[in-house]
C-alpha cells in the first residue's frame, strides 16, 4: 500500500485543494511510540468535483480530511487551496480561510450546541464575520432553511433537540453553506442516518452542490454511498493511498486486490448472491503504531509476495484514469480467491 | 465442540420432556408498550410469527419500528416501564407471562443474544476466559477446569487466534470484531436452541462484519439453531436467512420466505426501502429515490395504514381502513396492503396519484424518466 509516487495528481494549476506528502502522527502516552494514522498521502480535488475517499475505520481518512481543515495541524506536508498554503496560516488569516473550507461532521446531533436556537447556529458564520446587517443575515437564514427542505417559519426558534437525525444533518449542511464556502469536507454525513433517510441528505447533498457550485469531499466507508455521490474515488488502507480512479472504472475493475475485498464485502441486497461465493479477506486492520513493512496490505492480502514485504509500491496509471500502489495488480476479470476455495477463512 | 455433560443441570427437568415437533417459538399478537410522559408508547403492537428448528429469520425495519424491542419482548428481557401482553410459546411453553427468575432457567441454555455494540455488552473489569465460563459454571454446574476447557474450545470455534492468551486478556485488548467474536462465544457457550442477533455488525466495518455474519451462518448450520437476524440492512439478510419479516410503526407489514420478498414484493415499504440503497450495479450520481418524511410517531400513530402518510399509493381506503396481515398464496407471503405492489389494483393506485400529483395523504409524487420523486422537492 503504497501512497508514495505522484502519479495520480493533475497538474498543479487545475486543482482548487491540493495535498501534497501528508503525514499525520500522534505520540503514544509517554512510550515514544507513534501511531501513523496518515504516512505520506497526496491528493487534489478539481473545482466541482466529489472527491469521495473511502477505506475502513482506522485508515486515515478523517484523519485526512480534518488535517486539511488544519484540525489540528497536520505532522508534515503541505495543503494548498486557492493558491495559499494553509499549513503556514495561523489565526485570523486561517479562520477567514476557513469560511471558504467548511466541514459537515458524522453525528448530527452532537455537533451541533444544544443550548441554541436552530436560526443562530445556522446564523453563526455571518454573525462571527459580521456579514451584512441583521435582517440580511436573517433573510439568508430563511433562505437556506427552505433550501435544505426546513420550514423556517415553523422551525426558526426550535433547538436542536426537537429535530430528528437526517433534520439535524440537513442543518449542519445549512450552517456550512451559509458562508458561501468552495469546498465542503463530509467527514461520514449519512452513516448515522437509517437508509431512507440517508438517500434524502444523499440527495440533498447533489442538490446544494449544483446550486451553489460546491467542492465536495465525501469521506465514508460504504462504497455503495460514495460510488453513488463521487467524481473520483481514492482508497485508502492503514494512513496510505491504494487505488485511486472514476467510480465506475473501479467498481466493475478494481485493481487493488484491497478494493477488490472491500467490495466484495458489501452485503448486496438480493438473495441469488450467496455470501459463501464471494471472495473475502482474512484478518483485521494492523496497528498503526507499527504498520507492516513495504506494502501496508500485505499481511492481508491473498496476493502477496517477498518483494510487497521490502518493496514499498509505487502509485502508478495501470489503465486511462485508474491509478494503483500494487506490485501485482488485478488483471481484467481477475478476482480474488472465494471463501470456498480458501482454507483459512478467519486468521489473526 | 463436543456436547455439554450436564452433572446436575439446574432446571434442566423442566426441559427433559420438550416436545421435537411443531415450531420452536411461536409468538402470538405480542404487543409491548412503554408508558411515558406523553401516553402510551406502542413499540410492538401485534406481531406474530413462528419459528422452526434449524431455521432464520431476520427482522428488519428502520430505527424505531420495533425491531429491537419485539426481540427483548421474547427474551423477557424488558424495562420495567413496559407493558407486555400476546402469547410467546417456545417448545409448546406459554413465556409470554413468565419472570426473569424463572426466565434465567432459558437464558443461555435455551435462548441467547448477541447484542449490537460489544464493547459495552462485555464487562470491561472481568477477563474474557471468566467471562464465558460464567454462564457454563452457573446453567451446568461443570467443575472449573471443564469450564476452561470448554471455553477454550468455543473461542477457537469462533475464530480467535492465539486462544489461550485471549482467555486472560480483558476486552479492552481486543479489537471490535474480537469482542464480537467472545459475543458470539459467551452466548453459543450452553448450547441454546435459538440465537436472537440484534444488529451484530452495525458497529463494524464491512470486511470484518463479512466475517461475523459468516460465523454466525457457519454456527447455526453446525449446531442446527434457529436464528433470529434483527438488522436495518436488507443486504445483511438477503442471502443469509430462510425468512424475511420487514417491520413498521411496531407491525409486520411484510413477510415472506426471503427470495420471495426481493422477487416479489408486495408491500409499499419493503419497496421503498429496497429502492432507497444506493446500488453498486448502479453508475455513480444515480438520483435515489428517498423515502420522504419519517416514521409516525408511535404514541398516536396515524389511522389507517401507519405507513399511508409517506407512500405513494396511498388511497382514500388506506387512510381510513387499517390492511390486515393476509396471506396470499401458499409461498408463506402475507402482507399488510390494500393496493399491493405488482398487483393491478397497486398500479391504478400508482397511476391515480400520478396523475393527481398527490396521494389521498396529500403528499406530493411525480415521476422522471424512471426515477418516482415523493415530497416537496426543493
Amino acid at each position: 500500500m503504497a501512497g508514495s509516487g505522484t502519479a495520480h495528481l493533475r497538474p498543479e494549476g487545475e486543482s482548487l485543494l491540493r495535498v501534497e506528502e501528508l503525514v499525520v502522527e500522534f505520540p503514544v502516552g509517554r512510550s515514544g511510540l507513534r501511531v501513523h494514522a496518515v504516512s505520506n498521502v497526496r491528493l487534489d480535488v478539481k473545482e466541482g468535483e466529489t472527491l469521495g475517499l473511502v477505506g475502513e475505520s482506522g485508515c486515515g481518512k478523517s484523519t485526512t480530511g480534518k488535517a486539511i481543515m488544519q484540525l489540528p495541524k497536520p505532522t508534515g506536508g503541505r495543503v494548498l487551496f486557492e493558491g495559499a498554503d494553509m499549513t503556514r496560516l495561523d489565526g485570523p488569516d486561517l479562520r477567514r480561510t476557513r469560511t471558504r473550507m467548511k466541514m459537515i461532521f458524522q453525528d448530527p446531533i452532537s455537533s451541533l450546541n444544544p443550548r441554541r436556537k436552530v436560526e443562530d447556529i445556522i446564523a453563526e458564520g455571518l454573525t462571527i464575520w459580521n456579514v451584512g446587517s441583521t435582517k440580511e443575515q436573517q433573510e439568508k437564514v430563511d433562505e437556506m432553511m427552505a433550501t435544505v427542505g426546513l420550514d423556517p417559519s415553523l422551525q426558526r426558534g426550535r433547538r436542536p433537540h426537537q429535530f430528528s437525525g437526517g433534520q439535524c444533518q440537513r442543518i449542519s449542511i445549512a450552517r456550512a453553506v451559509i458562508t458561501d464556502p468552495r469546498l465542503i469536507i463530509c467527514d461520514e454525513p449519512v452513516s448515522a442516518l437509517d437508509v431512507s433517510v440517508q438517500a434524502q441528505i444523499l440527495n440533498l447533498l447533489e442538490d446544494m452542490k449544483a446550486r451553489y457550485g460546491l467542492t465536495l469531499i465525501f469521506i465514508a466507508h460504504d462504497l455503495a454511498v460514495v460510488k453513488n455521490v463521487s467524481d473520483r474515488v481514492v482508497v485508502m488502507y492503514l494512513g496510505k493511498i491504494c487505488e485511486v480512479g472514476p467510480p465506475d472504472d473501479i467498481y466493475k475493475q478494481p485493481a487493488h486486490p484491497y478494493t477488490a475485498a472491500l467490495l466484495a464485502a458489501i452485503p448486496v441486497p438480493d438473495p441469488a448472491i450467496r455470501p459463501d461465493d464471494r471472495p473475502q479477506v482474512s484478518g483485521e486492520i494492523p496497528s498503526p503504531v507499527a504498520p507492516p513493512s513495504g506494502c501496508r496490505f500485505r499481511t492481508r492480502c491473498p496476493k502477496a509476495q517477498d518483494k510487497c514485504a521490502q518493496e514499498e509500491p509505487v502509485i502508478t496509471e495501470l489503465r486511462p484514469g485508474q491509478f494503483v500502489a500494487c506490485h501485482f495488480p488485478l488483471a481484467p476479470g481477475e478476482t480474488l480467491p472465494t471463501r470456498n476455495g480458501q482454507t483459512a477463512s478467519v486468521a489473526g | 465442540m463436543s456436547v455439554l455433560r450436564r452433572r446436575r443441570d439446574r432446571g434442566a427437568d423442566r426441559f427433559a420432556d420438550a416436545p421435537l415437533d411443531g415450531p420452536l417459538l411461536e409468538i402470538d399478537n405480542v404487543q409491548t408498550h412503554f408508558k411515558s410522559d406523553r401516553g402510551l408508547v406502542r413499540a410492538v403492537d401485534g406481531v406474530s410469527f413462528s419459528l422452526e428448528r434449524g431455521k432464520t429469520i431476520g427482522i428488519v425495519g428502520e430505527s424505531g419500528c420495533g425491531k429491537s424491542v419485539l426481540s427483548r419482548s421474547i427474551m423477557g428481557l424488558l424495562p420495567s416501564n413496559a407493558v407486555r401482553h400476546g402469547s410467546i410459546t417456545f417448545e409448546g411453553r406459554e413465556i409470554g407471562k413468565a419472570s426473569s427468575h424463572l426466565m434465567k432457567q432459558y437464558w443461555g441454555t435455551q435462548m441467547s443474544m448477541v447484542f449490537q455494540d460489544p464493547m459495552t455488552s462485555l464487562n470491561p473489569v472481568m477477563r474474557i476466559g471468566q467471562q464465558i465460563m460464567e454462564s457454563l459454571r452457573f446453567h451446568l454446574d461443570v467443575s472449573k477446569d471443564y469450564a476452561e476447557e470448554t471455553a477454550l474450545a468455543l473461542l477457537r470455534s469462533v475464530g480467535i487466534p492465539e486462544a489461550e492468551r485471549r482467555l486472560r486478556e480483558y476486552p479492552h485488548q481486543l479489537s471490535g470484531g474480537m469482542r464480537q467474536r467472545v459475543m458470539i462465544a459467551i452466548a453459543l457457550a450452553c448450547g441454546p436452541k435459538m440465537l436472537f442477533a440484534d444488529e451484530p455488525t452495525t458497529a463494524l466495518d464491512v470486511t470484518v462484519q463479512a466475517q461475523i455474519l459468516d460465523l454466525l451462518q457457519t454456527q447455526q448450520r453446525e449446531r442446527f439453531m434457529a436464528m433470529v437476524l434483527v438488522t436495518h440492512d436488507l443486504g445483511v439478510v438477503a442471502g443469509r436467512t430462510d425468512d424475511i419479516a420487514v417491520m413498521y410503526a411496531g407491525r409486520i407489514v411484510e413477510k415472506a420466505p426471503t427470495r420471495v420478498l426481493f422477487a416479489q414484493t408486495r408491500h409499499p415499504y419493503t419497496e421503498a426501502l429496497l429502492k432507497s440503497i444506493p446500488k453498486l450495479a448502479q453508475a455513480s450520481h444515480t438520483r435515489l429515490e428517498a423515502i420522504t418524511g419519517r416514521p409516525p410517531d408511535l404514541v398516536h400513530p396515524p389511522t389507517g395504514c401507519k405507513f399511508a402518510p409517506r407512500c405513494p399509493y396511498a388511497q382514500e381506503k388506506c387512510v381510513l381502513e387499517e390492511p390486515p396481515l393476509v396471506e396470499h398464496g401458499d409461498a408463506g407471503h402475507a402482507f399488510r396492503c390494500h393496493f399491493p405492489v405488482g398487483t393491478e389494483a397497486g398500479a391504478d393506485a400508482l397511476a391515480r396519484n400520478l396523475s393527481a400529483g398527490e396521494t389521498a395523504t396529500g403528499m406530493p409524487v411525480r415521476k422522471e424518466g424512471e426515477v418516482l420523486t415523493t415530497g416537496i422537492v426543493v
